[in-house]
C-alpha cells in the first residue's frame, strides 16, 4: 500500500510538470483561439537562452530578467508578423503557421547557442526526503510549490487587473470586445508575452530535470493529453488534468504495464484522454459548444 | 487563348460526366502520362529515381489519403503516419506469411487492414469535434507505434524491428532496379489518384463536403453522419496504408516503426495544407514542395564557399528559412498551391490579351 | 511574385540535383559524409563528425595516404532515415572523380535503409560500434562493418564486467541485473541475448522498458527501487539518459551501481545530471581524453591553427569526438591497406572494401598512429566484419570521465552461432547465397 501511495504521489508531482506547459497553451487558445504548437520551442528557446547566460557568467536573476526580456520581444514580433497577418483564418492554418514558427524558433535557438547539452542546476537539492516510509523528491514538491505560485500569479492578473479583465471579454467574445474599444492586438501580444513568461518558468523546471537540449521541445507530447482532458480553455482544467495524467500514466505503468509488457506511458494518457471526451467531448472545463444552424 | 474552354460541348450526359470534360485537360494528362511512364524511365538517372521521384509519388498519395479526410470531409488527424505504418507491415506480414501471394495484392491487403484500424479511432469522431478530435488520432499514432516494436511478430522476430522488402516481382517481371520501382510506384499512385478522382465527385464525396462545411446542417438534410465520417478514416486510411506500403517497399526498401513517428504525420499534414485542403492536384503540388524544397536550399548552401558559414549553421539557417517560408506561404496563400495553378489557368485563359 | 520565384526555385533545384557541391580536383580520396548538426541528435552528430574531420585534415596536413590527398564533403541527414538516403544517393557517386571510399552514416535508421543499396553499389557501409548484429558475418553481409563492437559483445562485455566485479562470473548466480532499455528497435535489440546469458550464468535478468523519449522515468525507477537490484545496466539514448540518472538519485539508487552503455557513456549523457551522475560507470570503446599522441597532433596541426571542425573548442578530446577520431583512423587505415594491394591512387569502395577486410591494428601499429589505449586491436576478416568485441570501462567523477578498467573482451564465441542463426535468416529471406570465406582468404 505504501508503494501504492509513492507512485501515486510521484505521479501527481509528475502531473504537475505537464499542466505547467499545458498552461502556456491555454493562455493563447482562450485569447485569440490559436492552438500554439511552438509552446514546446519556447520552451527550448527560454531554457537555452537562460542556461547559455548563466554559464557566460551572467548572475541568476539578471540572466532570468534578460530571457524574460527575450521572450516577451518574441512574443511582441510573433503578433505583429505571424498572428496579425492570418487574422481571421481558419484555426487549422493557424496552427500550421505555429508549426512554422516552432521550425524558426528551434532553428534559432540552435543557431544561436548552439546543439551542445547542458546541465542546469536550481540549487535545489534532490535527495529523496522520507516521509511516513515513502520517498518524495524535494525537487518535485519545489516544482509543485513554483506551479501554484504561478496559478496564483495568473489567477491575480486576470480578476484584479484591467488587462485582466479586457482578457476576459476577449475570451468571452472578441468581436464584443472589439465593439466596447478593447485593442484585441494589444491584448494578443500580453498573452503571448504571458506565455513566453510561463514558458520560461517551465523551460527553468523541466531544463533542470532533462538537462537543458533539443529534447525539451518534446515535453508538448506530453501537454497535450493534459489540455485535452482538462479543456483547452480553462488554467483551473490545465491543473487538473495534469494531475489526472499524471497519476494515472504512473499507475498504469506499474500496475498495468506488466500484463501488456510496459512502456505504456506515451499512448496511456491518449486513450484516457479520448475516454474522457467520449463522456465530456469538450474536456472537464473546456466551454460546450451549442451548435446552430 | 492558351486555354480556351469556349465552344466544348456536351452532347451526352456521359460526356458532362466525364473525369475531365476539357480537352486541354485530356491531352494535358495523357501527355504527362506517357511522358511519366515512357520518357522518365529512361532520362532519369538513380539519384533522381530513389530519392527525388519515388519519395514525391508516395508522399503524394498519403497527401491524397489525407486529403480525403481533412480537406474533403473536415476531419482533423495527426495520425496518418500511423495508418502508413500499419500498411507498410500489414503489407509485409502478408507477403512473408502467405505463400505466392502477388505483391500487388499484398499492398491491397495491406491497406484494408490500415483501413479497418483507421476505422476504429474514427469511432470517437462521431462525437468529438475539431481540435478535440485530435486526441484520438494522436492516440492512435502512439498506440500503433508502440504496438509495432512491441510485439515482434509483426516483424517476423528481427531483434532491431525492422522489416526489409521481399522482391519486388509483378507476374515474373523483376521491379527491382530504381526505374523500376519508380516505374511500380507510379502504376500503383496513378491508379489510386484516378479512384480518388472519382470517389470526391460521387455521392459520397459530396456528402464528405456537406459533413466538412456543417455536420449539424448536414444531419438536419438526412446525411447519414455515422456512415460519412466512417467511410472517410477507413478510405484515408486505406490511401494512407497502400502510400505506407510503398514508402517500405519500393522507396527505402527497409523500415522500422520510428520511421513513422509523429513527424511523418506532420509531414503529410504540411503536404496537404502547402498543396491545398479539398484539391486532388494539390497533393502533387505539395508533396513535390516539401521533397524539393530542403534539397533547393541544401544545394543553395553547397554554393556558398566553403567556410563562409560553417556547416551547423547552415542548417539552423535553412531550418529558420523553412519555418518562415511556411510561415510566409499561409500568410500570402492559405488556399494553398492549387489554388495558384487555379489562378493560373485563369490568366491564360486571358493571354496575352488581358480583357 | 510568389509563383514566379516558386517556379524558378524550381528549376534551380532540377539544375542543381545532381551536380557537385564544391570543386575538388582528381587524384584524391572522397569520404561522404552523411552527417547531422540540427536536430535532436545534433550533440552526437557535431562531436562524432567533427572528430572525424578532424582526423581527415591531420592526415592531409601529413601528406595524405601515401600522398592521396582525402576529400569531403557533408549533407546533412538530421538523423531522419529518408533524408540520409537522399544523401547517400546524391553522394555515392563520389565528386570530380574522386571516388567515394565508405559511407559513415552513424544512425541504425540510415544504415539499414542503405544496405541493400551499399552492396549494390559497391561501397562499405562502417557501422562503428552499432548497426544491425547480424552484419557480423561477412560472408552475407559482404559490405556492411559493424567495427569495433555489436550490440550482442556490448552486453557480453558489460556482464562478464559485472562477474569480474563479484569475483568471477560463477558468481553471477543469484544477482539480480536489471536492464532499463530505450522503446525502440535499438533498445529493444539485446534483450534476447541477456535472456541467453541470464540462462547461462544463472542471474535474475528483469527488462524495464522507458517509452521514447525518455524524459519521464519514475514509475520505471520506483520498480527498480523495489526490486533492489545488484546492477542497473542503461541502455539508454540521448535525453533518456540524464533523466535516468536523476530519477536514480531521485528514488535512492547509487549511480556507481549504474552501468551505461556504448550510447549512454558521453559527457552529454553525464553532465546534464550535475551530482547526480557522480560515479556513473559506462562502458566506451574510444576513451576521452586530450593525452594521446594522435589527438595531441590533431590539436597541433589542425585545431591551433583555427582549422579545427568544433564550434565549441571545450569538446575537443569527449567522447563523441574521440569516437569520430577512431572512426577516420579506422577508416584511413583501411584504405592504406588496400592501397597496398590496389596501388597508391584513389580507391574505388571495393578496394576499400577488401582493405577493411583486412584491417589488422596490432598494438605496434596502433602505437605507431599514436592510438594505443585509444583503438583497441583489432582484426577483420571476410567472415568477421567486427574484429574487436572489447570495451574498457570509466566513470564519471562530476567533472570528467575516468578509465577504471583494461579492455574487457565479450565472449564472441558464444555469440557467434546467434549471429550466424539470425545472419542465415536474413540470407534465406534475401535469396543471398553466402560466400565461403575459406577460399577468399
Amino acid at each position: 500500500m505504501e508503494f501504492f501511495f509513492e507512485v501515486l504521489i510521484g505521479g501527481l508531482l509528475a502531473g504537475v510538470m505537464y499542466s505547467l506547459v499545458a498552461i502556456g497553451f491555454v493562455l493563447i487558445y482562450k485569447a485569440s483561439g490559436v492552438f500554439n504548437f511552438a509552446q514546446g520551442a519556447m520552451v527550448l528557446f527560454a531554457a537555452l537562452t537562460f542556461v547559455s547566460l548563466l554559464e557566460r557568467g551572467v548572475p541568476f536573476w539578471l540572466a532570468f530578467l534578460i530571457t524574460l526580456t527575450t521572450m516577451v520581444a518574441l512574443a511582441l514580433l510573433i503578433e505583429r508578423a505571424v498572428l496579425r497577418p492570418l487574422v481571421n483564418l481558419s484555426p487549422i492554418t493557424l496552427f500550421m503557421a505555429t508549426l512554422g514558427l516552432s521550425y524558426m524558433i528551434e532553428g534559432f535557438a540552435q543557431a544561436l547557442w548552439g546543439a551542445q547539452v547542458h546541465g542546469l542546476e536550481l540549487g535545489i537539492s534532490d535527495e529523496p526526503l522520507e516521509v511516513g516510509g515513502m520517498l518524495l523528491s524535494q525537487f518535485d514538491l519545489f516544482a509543485a510549490g513554483t506551479a501554484a505560485a504561478l496559478v496564483a500569479l495568473l489567477a491575480l492578473l486576470f480578476n484584479k487587473t484591467r488587462i485582466g479583465l479586457s482578457l476576459r471579454a476577449v475570451a468571452d467574445d472578441p468581436l464584443a470586445a472589439l465593439a466596447v474599444g478593447i485593442r484585441l492586438q494589444r491584448i494578443w501580444a500580453v498573452v503571448w508575452a504571458v506565455a513566453g513568461f510561463v514558458g520560461l518558468v517551465a523551460g527553468l523546471l523541466w531544463g533542470a530535470r532533462l538537462g537543458v537540449q533539443f529534447s525539451l521541445s518534446l515535453v508538448v507530447l506530453k501537454a497535450l493529453p493534459v489540455l485535452i482532458i482538462g479543456g483547452f480553455t480553462s488554467i483551473g482544467g490545465a491543473i487538473a488534468g495534469g494531475l489526472i495524467v499524471g497519476a494515472a500514466e504512473k499507475l498504469a505503468e506499474v500496475y498495468l504495464g506488466p500484463f501488456v509488457g510496459g512502456g505504456i506511458e506515451n499512448w496511456f494518457p491518449y486513450v484516457l484522454a479520448m475516454l474522457f471526451l467520449l463522456v465530456r467531448p469538450a474536456g472537464l472545463f473546456g466551454e460546450r459548444a451549442i451548435e446552430r444552424v | 487563348m492558351l486555354y480556351q474552354e469556349a465552344g466544348q460541348f456536351s452532347t451526352r450526359y456521359a460526356d458532362d460526366r466525364r473525369l475531365f470534360r476539357l480537352r486541354q485537360d485530356r491531352l494535358g494528362l495523357a501527355l504527362l502520362l506517357a511522358f511519366a511512364f515512357g520518357a522518365v524511365p529512361f532520362l532519369g538517372n538513380d539519384y533522381w529515381f530513389s530519392a527525388i521521384l519515388i519519395p514525391f509519388l508516395v508522399l503524394s498519395l498519403a497527401g491524397l489519403g489525407l486529403n480525403l479526410l481533412t480537406g474533403y470531409a473536415g476531419q482533423l488527424s495527426l495520425g496518418s503516419a500511423a495508418f502508413m505504418a500499419v500498411g507498410a507491415f500489414a503489407a509485409y506480414n502478408f507477403e512473408l506469411r502467405v505463400a505466392g501471394l502477388p505483391l500487388l495484392a499484398s499492398f491491397l491487403l495491406g491497406g484494408v487492414v490500415a483501413a479497418l484500424v483507421a476505422l476504429l479511432f474514427g469511432l470517437p469522431s462521431l462525437r468529438i469535434k475539431g481540435f478535440y478530435l485530435i486526441v484520438s488520432t494522436l492516440a492512435a499514432q502512439f498506440f500503433v507505434q508502440w504496438a509495432l516494436t512491441k510485439f515482434s511478430w509483426f516483424s517476423n522476430d528481427n531483434p532491431s524491428g525492422v522489416i526489409t522488402a521481399p522482391k519486388l516481382e509483378i507476374l515474373g517481371a523483376d521491379f527491382g532496379s530504381p526505374a523500376g520501382r519508380y516505374l511500380l510506384t507510379l502504376g500503383v499512385v496513378a491508379a489510386l489518384f484516378w479512384l480518388g478522382h472519382n470517389l470526391v465527385r460521387s455521392e459520397l464525396g459530396r456528402n464528405w463536403m456537406a459533413v466538412r462545411d456543417m455536420d449539424t446542417a448536414a444531419a438536419v438534410i438526412g446525411i447519414p453522419l455515422l456512415k460519412t465520417k466512417l467511410l472517410a478514416f477507413a478510405l484515408s486510411g486505406f490511401f494512407l496504408g497502400i502510400a505506407g506500403a510503398l514508402w517500405a517497399f519500393t522507396y527505402l526498401g527497409t523500415v522500422e516503426p520510428h520511421g513513422f513517428d509523429l513527424n511523418r504525420s506532420f509531414q503529410v499534414l504540411f503536404i496537404v495544407i502547402i498543396g491545398g485542403l479539398g484539391s486532388i492536384l494539390g497533393n502533387f503540388l505539395g508533396a513535390a514542395f516539401i521533397v524539393l524544397f530542403p534539397l533547393l536550399l541544401s544545394n543553395l548552401a553547397g554554393l556558398l564557399p566553403a567556410g563562409l558559414i560553417d556547416a551547423g549553421q547552415l542548417e539552423n539557417l535553412q531550418k529558420i528559412v523553412f519555418g518562415a517560408l511556411i510561415i510566409a506561404f499561409l500568410i500570402k496563400e492559405p488556399e494553398g498551391l492549387a489554388r495558384l495553378w487555379r489562378r493560373l489557368r485563369e490568366r491564360a485563359r486571358l493571354w496575352p490579351l488581358r480583357y | 511574385m510568389f509563383k514566379r520565384s516558386f517556379v524558378s526555385s524550381l528549376a534551380l533545384a532540377i539544375s542543381l540535383g545532381t551536380t557537385a557541391l564544391t570543386a575538388h580536383a582528381e587524384g584524391e580520396q572522397y569520404f561522404p559524409l552523411q552527417s547531422y548538426r540540427v536536430g535532436p541528435y545534433a550533440a552526437g552528430g557535431t562531436g562524432f563528425f567533427g572528430g572525424f574531420i578532424d582526423y581527415l585534415k591531420y592526415v592531409n596536413a601529413n601528406g595524405g595516404v601515401n600522398g592521396v590527398k582525402l576529400t569531403w564533403s557533408e549533407c546533412e541527414t538530421e538523423y531522419v532515415v529518408e533524408k540520409g538516403v537522399e544523401c547517400y544517393e546524391r553522394l555515392k557517386g563520389g565528386v570530380n572523380g574522386a571516388p567515394a571510399a565508405a559511407t559513415n552514416p552513424l544512425s541504425v535508421g540510415i544504415a539499414y535503409a542503405t544496405l541493400d543499396r551499399s552492396t549494390a553499389d559497391k561501397l562499405p557501409l562502417i557501422t562503428i560500434n552499432h548497426g544491425r548484429t547480424d552484419s557480423t558475418d561477412g560472408s552475407v553481409f559482404p559490405y556492411a562493418f559493424p567495427l569495433q563492437l555489436n550490440p550482442y559483445s556490448e552486453v557480453s562485455a558489460i556482464i562478464n564486467y559485472i562477474g569480474q566485479q563479484a569475483g568471477g562470473l560463477d558468481k553471477l548466480k543469484g544477482q539480480k541485473i536489471v536492464t532499463l532499455y530505450h522503446g525502440s528497435p535499438y533498445g529493444k535489440e539485446t534483450n534476447e541475448v541477456l535472456k541467453t546469458l541470464a540462462d547461462k550464468y544463472g542471474f535474475a535478468l528483469s527488462l524495464v522498458e522507458v517509452p521514447h523519449p525518455g524524459n519521464e522515468q519514475q514509475s520505471q525507477w520506483l520498480n527498480i527501487r523495489r526490486d533492489k537490484p545488484d546492477w542497473v545496466i542503461l541502455r539508454g539514448w540521448g535525453v533518456m539518459n540524464p533523466v535516468a540518472l536523476k530519477t536514480a538519485q531521485k528514488v535512492g539508487f547509487p549511480a556507481n551501481r549504474i552501468i551505461g552503455n556504448i550510447w549512454s557513456n558521453s559527457e552529454e549523457d553525464a553532465a546534464p545530471a550535475g551530482a547526480a551522475a557522480k560515479g556513473f560507470i559506462a562502458i566506451t570503446t574510444h576513451p576521452s581524453g586530450t593525452a594521446f599522441p594522435v589527438l595531441q597532433g590533431i590539436k597541433q596541426e589542425v585545431v591551433d591553427k583555427g582549422q579545427g571542425d568544433l564550434a565549441d573548442p571545450k569538446r575537443f578530446g569527449t567522447v563523441y569526438y574521440n569516437l569520430g577520431v577512431v572512426n577516420g583512423i579506422l577508416n584511413v587505415e583501411a584504405v592504406r591497406i588496400a592501397q597496398e594491394k590496389f596501388g597508391k591512387q584513389p580507391l574505388t569502395g571495393e578496394q576499400v572494401r577488401w582493405g577493411f577486410e583486412n584491417l589488422k591494428l596490432d598494438d605496434a601499429r596502433l602505437a605507431a598512429l599514436g592510438a594505443k589505449g585509444l583503438v583497441q586491436p583489432l582484426k577483420l576478416s571476410c567472415s568477421d566484419h567486427e574484429g574487436g568485441g572489447a570495451v574498457r570501462f570509466q566513470q564519471w567523477d562530476g567533472e570528467k570521465w575516468n578509465l577504471i578498467s583494461d579492455w574487457v573482451q565479450a565472449d564472441r564465441a558464444l555469440l557467434r552461432p546467434i549471429i550466424e542463426a539470425s545472419s542465415h535468416k536474413y540470407a534465406a529471406e534475401k535469396g543471398i547465397t553466402p560466400r565461403d570465406c575459406a577460399k577468399e582468404a
